[in-house]
């Protein structure tokens, strides 16, 4: 349930860069949000569309880019998808691991009028 | 027309700010913190009484406590005769920064050697809101079952200690203990890691001095 505040913290960040930019309109939000943050899109949608009323991004697309959660084993350096079952390496079988994909949380750009 | 503005910013870089500020209040005060997370019912606000009852010898000790309505977990803290904060989260999931920043005003920081935080009970949200404290810890708990550490790695991953409770009743379960460890370490190698039962005292010695032994480094660095 934290998406609410996680939605107020975008609206800010998003008027703060459209204010910055003279904008009259936000038309649309582009996020890029790893699988490592447990952010659920649609709640992030529910929420958009109630804190963004009567704003200047009131109406505008949220664009989720999602990142797969990606892990380095650091035996061999193999790179592999997060199963949710084991961390080992495929590859080699070490068992230490770090992750170097899926940790993404950030407005990479808004498009505006 | 429209135009394309390049905004690329964390999306909670705020309460990363108010997590540097609150650090810096801290280690200005000279007060080391420790934040615990777990799932409901793991024996967070237990371990606090078993590391309180100890500790409150050596180190001067406050608590802030997170839960989302009632006192029941800040009353038993604070029946130890400890100063304790209640932050009542209103529903909210998980602590942050900002209501960390609200209770530390609230306790005697400056005559303070230690402060536990007990976040809200969830194994999801406290993982992603810094609170700036200086050391992280996980509790989890046998009855939750060892495939924990694969299923939560956010949560996981990133804390400087995780405690196992309730090992006192690890014959009932189909608890693989290396299999949950491995767990752990793979995504922390070089983990602190303290099964113990908060119930027998079995184990309690050595999470004491892992936390004593932090408590001095930070004293001594300060």
């Amino acid at each position: 349930m934290h998406e609410l505040s996680v939605t107020q913290s975008l609206l800010e960040i998003a008027l703060r860069h459209a204010e910055r930019a003279s904008a009259q309109r936000i038309t649309r939000l582009n996020l890029v949000i790893g699988e490592l943050t447990s952010i659920v899109d649609d709640s992030v949608q529910f929420y958009w569309d109630i804190v963004s009323r009567d704003t200047i991004a009131e109406g505008a697309e949220l664009h989720f880019e999602r990142v797969p959660g990606t892990l380095r084993c650091l035996g061999c350096g193999h790179s592999f998808p997060l199963d949710g079952r084991s961390y080992a390496c495929p590859v080699c079988g070490e068992n230490q691991v770090v992750p170097v994909g899926g940790d993404d949380f950030r407005l990479e750009s808004i498009e505006v009028d | 027309m429209t135009t394309q503005v390049s905004v690329v910013e964390e999306i909670l870089s705020a309460n990363d700010q108010l997590a540097v500020a609150n650090r810096e209040r801290l280690d200005a005060a000279g007060v080391f913190a420790i934040n615990l997370m777990a799932s409901p019912g793991a024996g967070k606000t237990s371990l606090i009484m078993r590391t309180v009852e100890v500790l409150r010898e050596e180190f001067r000790t406050g608590a802030v406590d997170g839960d989302i309505a009632t006192t029941l977990d800040a009353d038993r803290i604070a029946a130890l005769g400890i100063p304790t904060v209640q932050i009542n989260t209103g529903g909210a999931c998980h602590l942050d920064a900002a209501m960390l920043q609200i209770a530390l005003p609230q306790l005697p920081l400056e005559k303070l050697d230690l402060i536990i935080v007990e976040n809200v009970g969830n194994l999801i949200c406290p993982a992603s809101f810094k609170l700036g404290v200086h050391h992280s810890v996980l509790i989890a708990s046998v009855p939750e079952g060892d495939d924990k550490p694969y299923k939560y790695p956010p949560m996981y991953r990133g804390v400087d200690a995780v405690v196992l409770n309730k090992t006192d009743v690890l014959a009932a379960f189909d608890f693989d203990m290396d299999y949950f460890r491995q767990g752990v370490e793979a995504l922390n190698p070089g983990l602190a890691f303290f099964p113990l039962s908060c119930k027998t005292g079995k184990g309690l010695d050595e999470w004491l001095t892992w936390l004593r032994n932090k408590i001095r480094e930070f004293q001594g660095d300060a």
